[in-house]
Parts: C-alpha cells; structure tokens; sequence
C-alpha cells in the first residue's frame, strides 16, 4: 500500500516545489497583472460584455498559446540543474517531468483564471447571464495552458542547444497561430469546387487555437463570427454534439504530449 | 554489491564506454580513475541510471536496476558540480531533499562540521564554489546509505575541510560502506582507497589495489604507476 501511495505523492511534492518556485518568479505576477488589466479596461471601461468576451477571447487563443510555449521551455531549461539533482533521488522520472510539467500548468492557469476572475467577480459575473461563456473562455484558456506547455516541455526535452529549443517554440505558435490558418485558408480556395467539409473539420480538429475558437464561437453562438470552419462544424454536428467533439479533441491534445513527455523523458541521457 | 556487465555506451558517435564488466564487492573505498573523457562519470550516472547503458545490465544489491527508481534509497550521491537551483536558500533545498528522500537529523552534525551555519539563509546562487561543495557534501553524507558515489568531492574544498572530508569517509568505510569516488588528486586517492579501478578508452584497464598497480607497472610510487599506465598507451 505504502509503495502505490508512493508514486503520486513524489510527483505532487514535486509539482508543489516546481509551482512555488515560479509563483517566487515576476514573470508569473506580470502576465497576472496582465490579465488584471486586460479585464478591468474591457469590463468597466467598455461596458459591453458580449464584446469583451469576443475581445477576450481573441487575445487568450493567440496570448496563451504564446505564453504557454515560452514559460514551458525556459521553465526547463532553467531548472536543468534541480532536475539533475532530483534524477539522483530515488524518484521516477515521470514523477519528476510530470510534476515540473504540471507545476509550470497550473501557475500559468492560476494567473489566468484569478486575472480574469477577479475584475469579472467585482463586475458582478454572478448576476449576469455571461457567466457561462465567461466560463467557457477560462476552461478553453486552461486547456490551451495545458497544450502548449506540454508541446514546449516536449521540444525542450528533445533539444539539448537552449537557442534551437526556443526557435522551434516560437516556430511551432507561430506556425499554429498564424501560418496554419493561411495555409487552410489557401486550400480552402484552391480546391473549392470539391466538397470540403470533412476536409475543414479535420483541420480545425487538427490545431487546438483553431478547436478553441470554434468551441468558444459556438457557445457564443454569433454566426458572423463563426466563419467557414464554424458554420461546417455546427451543421455537421450541431451545437451540443460539436461541444462534446471539440472537448474530445482539446482532451486528445493534453494527452497526447503528456503521454510523450512521460515516454522520451525515460529514454534521455542526463 | 555492484555489478556491472558488458556495458556499452555511446554519445552520438562518441563510444565512451565498451564493454565494461565491474563486480564492486561490499565495504571499502573504491576509486575510480582514468584520463579526462575516459567514461569515469558515464560509468557513475549509468549506475545512479541518469545515462540510459545501450547494451550491458548494472545490478546494485542484487537489485536490477532498469526501470527502476527505488534502489536509489541505498545510494548518496555528490554530483562532479554542485549545480543547484539558484533562487532557493540552503536551508530550503536541504529540507526539500529531506522531504524527497526521508527524514534525518544527521544534517545538523555535518552543518556543525563544515561550519555552514551563516550560510543557511542565503541563497545557492550566490555561494562560492567551495562552500557549495560543502552543501553537496550535507546533502550526500545526511543520509545512511550503504553505497555512497562521490564524483570529484575534493572540488574548491579549503585543506581543514579537505581533511574532515577524509574523517568522513573514513568513518563511512568503518561503518561497513562501500564508497565510490572519482578523483584528479593522486595523493588523495592513494591516501583514502583501498582499490583502484582504472578505465581506459571505455574499459577497465586494471583493478586492485595500489600496491599490485606499482607493482604490475614496475613503478615506485603511484603517481608515475599512473603517468606510466597512460604513456604506454599514448592517452
């Protein structure tokens, strides 16, 4: 009993110490105060709430993704020396990638989710019918912390040289946030006399910024908004099945790379 | 004690160890040595299983050590350099490994030893080679594992300390532990050892005790049994 009781509770010792020591660092007070920000100007200085959702939710898909890589990778490579000090213990690997990982996540999510929060609370979230939207925007928020933290642990655990780890990081957002979207678009128009509905759906399936757009757009249910992608995901699977699906996906998304940290972190030379 | 057969190890194109095949027997001081980049420090993190061997089994008390993490209990380890995480304080990262491995009251008297005192409040990042060499040495020697792998311990030690250092090994060695150490200092391997292991291009080249060294190199003291083990083979 003692020794299954074991391995959770060295990773969450470990989480515990990872989650600290970034709560010690600026950084994670300034993209709190951020948030703070962002929300107290959009809130009471705009008035609107529909707008400041859709405004929000512009700058949190393309920002945390951002975010997210960038604290992933120099969490790592910053803390090269305590993990080296840590695989000497008698503790598992995975506890120690998972709990650095998950430390970094959850510091990155709090900052998030209090940032917002707070300005939200004192507008009176409570009484307002965005409640639910408002909601839907932190939890998409907090999976996209999750994603992108973990894709930025895998690049820094299979890239030794600092400077190319952090090129790839910056790549891979941009080409995500950015160059996928143009990309999709070109296809879209290069081969639009063939039927493309399956096509767009795989390929929003296929980039979570683009999954938490549609996702959010759904809930928000502003069909200008919705654009292409939208508009086939809603018809092809309706509004609540296509909820399901795209949490399915985001789901898929944090497994995925966790699963991949866990498997080349037991294979790599310290 | 520890077992070590046919290890094989490569770096990229680098082949540092080929085909090492070690039995340490328990209790005594073992020391490590062989030129710089001979596989001195693959060989010790392949036992602590930070380097994942290629080829070749490493068994540390009977106990296979892949895929697994809980022989780790019977092993202290002083890692070549002291790297530790910059922004914690001494205290904090000792309470930390405490709180990691198990509980102990033996920090305190090695704190006392290496007179550590003012500097438990101050952050790692900002100590001197030596004295976070002396930190490292608390961290390895707090707790009683029989198997204890010093990599290079001597590293920025002031002579008092370098001197408590050698008590403390001594004491462990009386205890009935088996030591591991790797060192450049000639006169403190002769001083502390009872066996020597020399690697040579990823193998053991020769192992026994000083006395056998000299005398298999014909040489009078150990120092030139060393330099004469590595003219001959042009390293």
């Amino acid at each position: 009993m003692r020794l299954r009781l074991y391995y959770p509770i060295t990773m969450l010792k470990i989480l515990k110490y990872s989650f600290y020591d970034l709560m010690r660092s600026r950084w994670s007070y300034v993209y709190f105060a951020f948030y703070l920000l962002l929300g107290v100007v959009l809130l009471f200085l705009n008035n609107d709430l529909s707008k400041a959702v859709i405004t929000l939710m512009n700058v949190i898909i393309v920002l945390v993704p951002l975010i997210g890589t960038i604290f992933g990778v120099m969490y790592y490579y910053n803390s090269q020396e305590f993990t080296e000090l840590l695989l000497a213990q008698p503790v598992k690997r995975s506890s120690i990638f998972l709990g650095q990982y998950l430390g970094v996540a959850l510091s990155l999510s709090m900052s998030l989710i209090l940032g917002l929060g707070i300005p939200f609370v004192f507008y009176g979230l409570f009484e307002s019918s965005a409640i639910w939207d408002f909601s839907l925007l932190l939890v998409t928020g907090t999976f996209l912390t999750l994603i992108f933290t973990a894709l930025a642990f895998n690049i820094a655990l299979t890239n030794e040289n600092k400077i190319k780890g952090f090129g790839y990081a910056i790549l891979l957002w941009l080409f995500l946030a950015v160059i996928y979207d143009g990309l999709f678009l070109m296809t879209l128009i290069l081969f639009e006399d063939y039927p493309l509905d399956k096509l767009s759906l795989i390929g929003t399936m296929l980039n979570p910024i683009d999954l938490s757009r549609t996702l959010i757009l759904l809930k928000l249910d502003i069909s200008a908004l919705l654009g292409y992608t939208g508009a086939v995901f809603k018809q092809f699977f309706g509004t609540s099945f296509g909820f399901i699906i795209s949490f399915i996906m985001l789901t898929i998304w944090v497994v995925m790379p966790v699963l991949r940290i866990v498997f080349k972190s037991k294979k790599k030379d310290f | 004690m520890v077992t070590i057969e046919n290890l094989h190890k490569k770096f990229g194109k680098n082949q540092v160890l080929s085909g090492v095949d070690l039995h340490i027997h328990e209790g005594g001081i073992f020391a490590v040595l062989g030129p710089n980049g001979s596989g001195k420090t693959t060989l010790i993190k392949s036992v602590l299983g930070m380097v994942i061997p290629d080829k070749g089994n490493i068994t540390v008390h009977g106990e296979n050590i892949k895929k697994n993490s809980d022989y780790r209990h019977k092993i202290d380890y002083l890692p070549q350099i002291a790297n530790f995480p910059s922004n914690l304080k001494v205290k904090e990262l000792i309470k930390m490994i405490k709180d990691l491995r198990k509980q102990t009251d033996e920090d305190q008297r090695l704190i006392d030893l290496f007179k550590l005192e003012p500097f438990l409040e101050k952050k790692l990042g900002n100590l001197s080679g030596g004295t976070k060499q002396k930190v490292n040495l608390v961290l390895t020697f707090m707790f009683d594992s029989p198997l204890i792998i010093l990599d290079e311990p001597t590293t920025g030690l002031d002579p008092i300390s370098l001197i408590r250092l050698k008590d403390l090994i001594k004491v462990e060695k009386a205890k009935g532990k088996t030591v591991l150490i790797t060192s450049h200092i000639m006169s403190f391997v002769e001083e502390i050892s009872d066996e020597i292991v020399f690697i040579l291009e990823g193998k053991i080249y020769f192992k026994g005790s000083i006395q056998k060294l000299k005398t298999k190199t014909n040489q009078p003291d150990f120092e030139h049994a060393i330099a004469s083990i590595l003219s001959d083979n042009h390293a």
